[in-house]
């Protein structure tokens, strides 16, 4: 670079502290520790104070800050200061810093927070997030009344173009890890199976395993993380750049456009997405069966006629309707939540997809011990 | 050292796609002025700046700053040269998960060696500079209002003292008071820290108040530079229309000679 290598800032104190002279950078790349060494010099109480500043190659807002200190502390100890040597337009910086000093406070130190404190904090956030989500499902329900009767209102088309995109495009992901998954349940059950002599009945694992909890589970944690956090974003994103005040101003319900398409759409989408899990899962354990079981796949499918009733299958796929209305609202709540920013936007996607997994299990837990209770005929 | 050229650009192409936005752009910007590029909406005058910056490709041409090819810069030149200008976005472009003093003190923060207790006295003076209340410091820009959220910008953009300052669009938005306030605080600054001052607007009070030269861009090069009360007499057709609209002429009557 054309710039000459500049000397950091230096000062000189002569004639027992009458005298002072600067020299070098006074600009905020060479002052740094410069108040310290110039606090450190034992200054005299009371005379005059000359300062040079001839010899200052460079001087900014920082260096001219660090000279007003000690001209404000000297004088303070009735010192009089005489300047000399200082540029035109340095005096200028000189009289802006002075004008402007008396309005700098240094803001009061933060204390940190206690324990107790963060627990209080985050108890509270839970509540009144526990609160709003209520009450955002209360105003989802309404504007699904409102909707409800006037179907015209549905928007047909942003309900496929959701369904397309929550359903039809994650059907590769969600077709190799339920193939996986059936293959996975089918291993580790056959090495069990084989030493009951009890080959035949991995159909009967594959298949309940498979239809009433494995698919319905994972396909609703899949689309959770691929379209519940993509609602948060979306929502999370518009919110921030006042989109969904312009959409408000214009008398456009935010949850009609943006909530309930997602939410129709899933409702599609997650039922369809279970039962090509279902079927995709079930072929990983006949091909698990045939490898290592000799079971072929007629033997397999004659068995799992008979094991697996029509309730089992309905069961699986009854859960996922709940699913896709956790995913949607929890999704679309976390976005509606974020505020101001990009880091809260990206908190707030995250925060999505948590809850909505811990919700999934929640909900799943409560569906297998209501079936249990009420005796939904697995024997 | 007065009539050194911080910024010479030469023949600049910039060109987007088959969307040709200059042809050919030639300016030459001295140390201590303050130039301010003008022209109608559209016309490419961020595009421009965002060149200068670094921040946009250039087709074909030469941008120098303080005498160096920006085209050809080493990255530790690069670097350096970024600590020496700083810029003013029209939105602001503040960071929204950090607070206003935050904001300030991240440029110190990274290219300087003080001390926490010193960058928080001087992030302080920086924002008493750009005019910003005390009380601003602590909070976020999303609580600011929109003129309060331009000093905060304005307060980060000067946190290093830079050479060279690019302003894009800084009365946009404002209330006339506090536009006016800004031009002032422009001027004050100019004269004090000997700052360059590269400022793209549209604001004729502006224009007249703080400029000393101004290029108007027009039909995708510069149609004409000059100061003002050249420009405001200028017989280009183009030119003249800027200048001679109703808001024109009655400007001019109040700043010109």
């Amino acid at each position: 670079m054309s710039e000459p290598r500049r000397i950091a800032a230096t000062f000189e104190l002569l004639e027992s502290g009458q005298r002072l002279i600067c020299d070098g950078d006074w600009s905020v790349q060479g002052i740094p520790g410069l108040r310290t060494r110039l606090e450190h010099c034992s200054w005299p109480t009371q005379g005059e104070l000359r300062i040079d500043f001839s010899r200052v190659s460079h001087l900014d807002t920082a260096g001219v800050w660090v000279l007003q200190r000690l001209m404000q502390a000297r004088k303070a100890a009735g010192v009089a200061i005489k300047l000399s040597g200082m540029r035109p337009e340095h005096e200028e910086l000189l009289r802006m810093v002075e004008a402007r000093a008396p309005q700098i406070t240094l803001p009061p130190e933060t204390q940190p927070i206690t324990l107790l404190q963060q627990l209080g904090q985050h108890g509270w956030r839970w509540v009144l997030q526990s609160l709003g989500m209520l009450s955002f499902v209360g105003e989802n329900c309404m504007v699904l009344l409102h909707v409800l009767r006037r179907p015209n209102r549905l928007r047909i088309r942003l309900i496929l173009s959701q369904a397309q995109q929550a359903g039809l495009d994650a059907l590769p992901i969600i077709g190799l890890l339920s193939f996986l998954i059936g293959m996975v349940v089918a291993f580790q059950g056959s090495v069990q199976l084989a030493r009951f002599g009890a080959n035949i009945y991995i159909a009967d694992l594959v298949g309940l395993a498979m239809l009433r909890e494995l698919a319905p589970m994972m396909v609703a944690i899949i689309v959770a993380g691929r379209s519940g956090s993509a609602y948060a974003a979306q929502i999370g994103t518009m919110k921030v750049s006042e989109e969904i005040d312009a959409l408000r101003s214009m008398g456009i319900s935010p949850l009609e456009l943006l909530v309930l398409p997602k939410l129709f759409g899933l409702l599609i989408a997650l039922p369809l997405l279970t039962v090509f899990a279902d079927i995709l899962g079930v072929l990983g354990g006949m091909v698990v069966a045939s490898a290592q079981l000799q079971i072929n796949a007629y033997a397999f499918l004659d068995r799992f006629d008979d094991a697996v009733k029509p309730a089992a299958f309905l069961f699986g796929i009854g859960k996922a309707p709940v699913f896709a209305v956790i995913i949607t609202l929890v999704g679309c709540f976390a976005g509606f939540q974020a505020q101001g920013s990009a880091d809260s936007v990206g908190r707030q996607t995250t925060a999505s997809v948590v809850q909505a997994i811990f919700l999934i299990i929640i909900a799943d837990a409560i569906f297998s011990i209501a079936a249990s209770m009420v005796n939904l005929g697995f024997k | 050292m007065s009539a050194v050229s911080v910024i010479e650009i030469e023949h600049l192409v910039m060109q987007y796609g088959h969307t040709v936005i200059h042809e050919d752009i030639n300016l030459s910007i001295q140390r201590g002025e303050v130039f301010a590029i003008a022209g109608a909406s559209g016309c490419g005058k961020s595009t421009l700046l965002r060149a200068m910056l670094m921040l946009a490709p250039v087709t074909a041409g030469r941008i120098r700053v303080f005498g160096e090819d920006i085209a050809r810069l080493e990255d530790a030149d690069a670097h350096r040269l970024r600590q020496r200008w700083a810029m003013m976005f029209q939105g602001g472009a503040l960071f929204s998960g950090l607070s206003v003093a935050e904001n300030v003190a991240l440029p110190l923060k990274e290219h300087t060696q003080l001390s926490a207790a010193e960058i928080a006295e001087l992030v302080q003076i920086k924002i008493a500079f750009a005019g910003l209340p005390a009380d601003a410091a602590s909070k976020f820009p999303r609580e600011l209002s929109g003129g309060l959220r331009k000093r905060a910008a304005l307060a980060r953009a000067i946190a290093l003292d830079p050479e060279l300052l690019f302003l894009d669009e800084p009365s946009a938005g404002l209330d006339p008071l506090a536009a006016s306030a800004l031009d002032e605080l422009i001027l004050n600054l100019q004269q004090s820290l000997k700052l360059t001052i590269v400022i793209v607007t549209h604001d004729l009070d502006l224009l007249w108040r703080v400029t000393d030269r101004v290029a108007i861009l027009g039909e995708k090069r510069v149609l004409e530079v000059g100061t003002m009360n050249a420009l405001s007499t200028s017989t280009q057709p183009r030119v003249h229309e800027y200048f001679q609209g109703p808001r024109g002429r009655v400007i001019k009557e109040q700043y010109g000679s």
